[in-house]
């Protein structure tokens, strides 16, 4: 099966269709969507910016890290939920848009690196990594993230 | 008193023209809206969660204010600059869209909340600032704000949709007057 005739599925499963035929599913949906976006970026420029010694600054790192994980993994979960909704509305249209594909790649490399490297160089406490290592992952992690934000809203430009 | 000549007018400037008609400008300006959520709503969500006690506990509000306060305040203004260029882009649309109209009051609301904080509880924040739950008028206007925002995330995205549009008729008389559209009595229902 190849990702064409999957989307072709996706599209006639009673979900896609749902999805497709309401006249307001995708606007509920993807207002949810757009508001856990505004906490997953808040969770992550929380960390990302004291490893790049700005924002909370006067705080141990760790602890910056410990106190955005809750909100990155729950307002990460609602995005991937109602993700899949959305793309089960027009699945065709995403696996033709080039910005989906970009999202995806960038969402996949950035959920790796965030559950990996970036909260071991977080957690690792301070002095045992290097200040310029803790300000390239931090870098890393905003540019992936930059990538499926601008990716995902560049998909409805696409049409 | 309607403001639509005015609006009109502005749709008929080179600038508003230009910037509708753009293949780039106006889709960047509006990725620039959208992506500037995260720095702003995301970092002021975080400062609500902290007024309400529930994040960030160990961190004194004052610090946590002097920390990211710029930098929710530097969101606001790229939010602001961007969304006047959006209007500006497209004026009558939005002056006569329900959902923008929404967005531009429940702004106005937030604006007032976030007054109301600043000119009250918050000049005495060096004193429960450390506490982990703050005092009830802080927890009020963390709430307050949580909620206001999110209607103006909700509205603003429904702009998009033109389920109210006045050129989509026939409306009830409420929204026609609420979107202020201009519609001959005879045919309303």
């Amino acid at each position: 099966m190849n990702l064409l005739s999957f989307c072709q599925w996706v599209s006639e499963t009673p979900v896609g269709q749902a999805m497709s035929q309401s006249p307001w599913a995708f606007a509920v949906i993807e207002s949810v969507h757009l508001l856990a976006l505004a906490v997953i970026g808040g969770a992550v420029l929380m960390l990302d910016l004291r490893l790049l010694g700005l924002g909370l600054r006067d705080q141990p790192i760790d602890r910056v890290a410990r106190e955005a994980h809750p909100w990155l993994v729950s307002s990460l979960l609602v995005m991937l939920v109602t993700g899949v909704l959305l793309f089960s509305s027009e699945p065709i249209k995403c696996y033709q848009s080039t910005a989906f594909w970009v999202k995806m790649s960038s969402l996949l490399l950035a959920m790796i690196f965030a559950f990996t490297v970036r909260t071991k160089v977080a957690l690792a406490g301070e002095g045992r990594v290097k200040p310029v290592w803790l300000k390239v992952v931090a870098v890393v992690s905003l540019t992936l993230w930059f990538g499926v934000g601008a990716g995902g809203r560049w998909i409805g430009f696409s049409a | 008193m309607s403001l639509l000549p005015s609006v009109q007018w502005l749709a008929a400037t080179p600038g508003s023209i230009t910037l509708r008609e753009s293949w780039y400008a106006y889709p960047l300006v509006e990725s620039a809206h959208v992506l500037t959520l995260c720095v702003f709503v995301g970092l002021a969500v975080m400062w609500d969660l902290r007024l309400l006690g529930i994040t960030l506990t160990s961190v004194p509000c004052s610090e946590f204010k002097r920390r990211l306060g710029p930098w929710i305040k530097g969101g606001f203004v790229v939010m602001m600059t961007t969304g006047v260029l959006l209007f500006y882009a497209t004026p009558v649309r939005s002056y006569q869209s329900l959902w923008f109209r929404m967005k531009a009051a429940t702004i106005v609301l937030a604006g007032l909340n976030a007054f109301v904080f600043h000119r009250g509880i918050d000049r005495t924040i060096e004193q429960w600032g450390r506490d982990p739950v703050p005092p009830r008028a802080a927890r009020l206007a963390g709430a307050r704000s949580l909620v206001l925002w999110t209607v103006v995330v909700v509205s603003g995205r429904m702009i998009a949709y033109n389920w109210f549009d006045c050129d989509k008729q026939p409306h009830s008389r409420i929204v026609n007057t609420l979107a202020g559209c201009s519609v001959p009595d005879e045919g309303a229902p």
